[in-house]
């Protein structure tokens, strides 16, 4: 089985993507296959600050509870509050309506970051 | 450790389900989606590879008499074709497993009949340990058969029989279709009843008996025949693996073994697990004395089911408190029920917290969560 990985998202290895243009940050279609149906998500409030590498929510599928690790450090400008009453956006569209937060972050800060080929290469 | 496989372990990785290892075996967990085989079991059917589930043959004139002895409910009232729900205790009344005990039919069976019907004594009983229970059970029957001097084979067939889950509203006509032409019309079975029916040409032992709430069966098929008996229900029923098994007896408020009690790591009697009705104290069992005693002076904790009121979704272990936050219990299985879809729990709580509507909390990841207690099943 095959997964997208959009070419203009940038990687964490625990399967976490950012948008470089929006901030925007969620988790892979990998991933949310690894993890089954979402249940619950778990999300910082807005004007919180989260640190690369550090948790900054929790994903629980009816199986599993899953951390969240940021892809870069930033102050979260937008929760996507969607998800608390429908977290199978998620599942259903992981690089779309299900992202969880918006991070006001520089752009280089992203570097240490995989590319869409290099984390392609990790989960084949 | 290596993990056993159940007998269609490549034909699911076919169909690309996910894993798990369970019990010491390496199981499907998921198939497409838990929420979707969840729905298909409460809408219309499903079907469950359980091979992992033990079986243990007991036969011979004194069969009866060592189940009696070794399981809390009344074998002797269980006639040829029955099946009886029981724990097995140890002497001070704790629950090593929960178990289905069948009456096989009273026929001298030989060895030209096929597969595992082999060659045994009557009376002769089936009775289902959980997974990864099998040895440690047939070590328990053949040591007290021999401490007690009784006449009577007892044999671990785990590995000679699969055994397949089908369940649903859907279920009865899908299986009672699944039967080779000139068999029994299965639908005539009532709840708890068997027989022998045969099914692409395998002699298989099909039960009315589940694990999920729903009306189905319980089919057993000789190991060697399980890839063409599953290719009888897998296209009609919707293959489930045990993550859906898991929310949907969570759902019903059954037990888990080695999970809502356990000798080591929760230590409960029947009464406590509220299956005082798989308790005959008129037998004379291992752990009658205690339980009797027990049922006498009343038990201090119970299970029971708790409905969370926030958001979050409980899991084993977590502490319940109660109004001044003190602990008063834990959960033992907790999920997000896919049909409530509200989050929902068992475990212990003391006596006095266990009316329905009582306020208690959750603690998830170091947050109280407020929730309530039921009765079950959820609703």
């Amino acid at each position: 089985m095959s997964f997208d990985v959009p070419d203009d998202l940038r990687y964490r290895e625990s399967h976490e993507w950012i948008d470089p243009e929006t901030g925007r940050v969620g988790i892979s279609e990998f991933a949310q296959d690894e993890l089954g149906d979402v249940v619950f998500v778990e999300l910082p409030n807005e004007g919180d600050a989260v640190s690369a590498g550090a948790e900054f929510g929790v994903v629980e599928s009816i199986k599993a509870v899953s951390d969240l690790y940021a892809p870069a450090s930033g102050d979260v400008v937008a929760v996507n509050e969607a998800l608390f009453d429908a977290p199978e956006l998620v599942n259903d569209d992981p690089f779309g309506d299900g992202w969880m937060i918006e991070l006001d972050v520089d752009e280089g800060d992203l570097d240490d970051l995989l590319s869409a080929d290099e984390y392609a290469d990790q989960i084949a | 450790m290596t993990l056993r496989n159940p007998p269609l372990r490549e034909v699911h990785a076919e169909r690309d389900a996910k894993f798990t290892e369970f019990g010491g075996w390496d199981m499907p967990v998921e198939f497409d989606s838990i929420r979707a085989e969840h729905a298909a079991v409460r809408e219309s059917a499903g079907v469950f590879d359980v091979s992992h589930m033990g079986e243990i043959e007991v036969a011979g004139p004194d069969a009866v008499t060592l189940l009696n002895r070794l399981t809390t409910n009344d074998v002797t009232a269980l006639s040829p074709g029955d099946a009886q729900y029981a724990a097995i205790t140890r002497e001070d009344g704790v629950m090593l497993d929960d178990t289905v005990v069948y009456r096989l039919p009273d026929e001298e069976w030989t060895a030209e009949d096929a597969g595992a019907r082999d060659g045994h004594e009557v009376p002769a009983y089936l009775f289902i340990p959980n997974a990864g229970h099998d040895a440690e059970m047939h070590e328990r029957w053949v040591d007290h058969r021999d401490e007690w001097d009784l006449d009577c084979e007892v044999r671990n067939v785990t590995e000679e029989w699969a055994m397949f889950a089908v369940q649903g509203p859907d279920a009865p006509d899908l299986v009672a279709d699944a039967v080779d032409d000139g068999g029994p019309d299965v639908r005539d079975l009532s709840r708890f009843a068997a027989t022998f029916a045969p099914f692409a040409g395998a002699d298989c032992w099909v039960a009315r008996t589940g694990y999920t709430g729903e009306d189905g069966f319980e089919v057993l098929c000789p190991w060697s025949d399980a890839e063409a008996v599953w290719a009888l229900f897998a296209d009609d029923a919707t293959p489930c693996g045990l993550g859906a098994r898991d929310t949907l007896r969570i759902e019903e408020g059954f037990l888990l073994s080695g999970q809502d009690f356990d000798p080591e790591d929760e230590p409960r009697t029947p009464y406590e697990a509220d299956i005082g009705f798989a308790v005959d104290l008129d037998t004379e069992f291992v752990g009658r004395d205690a339980l009797a005693a027990q049922a006498e002076a009343g038990v201090e904790e119970t299970f029971v089911g708790i409905e969370l009121l926030d958001r979050g979704v409980p899991r084993h272990g977590y502490d319940v408190t109660n109004e001044d936050g003190h602990v008063v219990g834990a959960v033992t299985s907790g999920t997000m029920s896919p049909s409530l879809g509200t989050p929902i729990a068992l475990g212990y709580l003391p006596v006095d917290l266990t009316d329905p509507g009582t306020e208690v909390n959750v603690v998830v990841r170091g947050r109280e969560k407020r929730a309530k207690v039921v009765s079950v099943p959820f609703e």
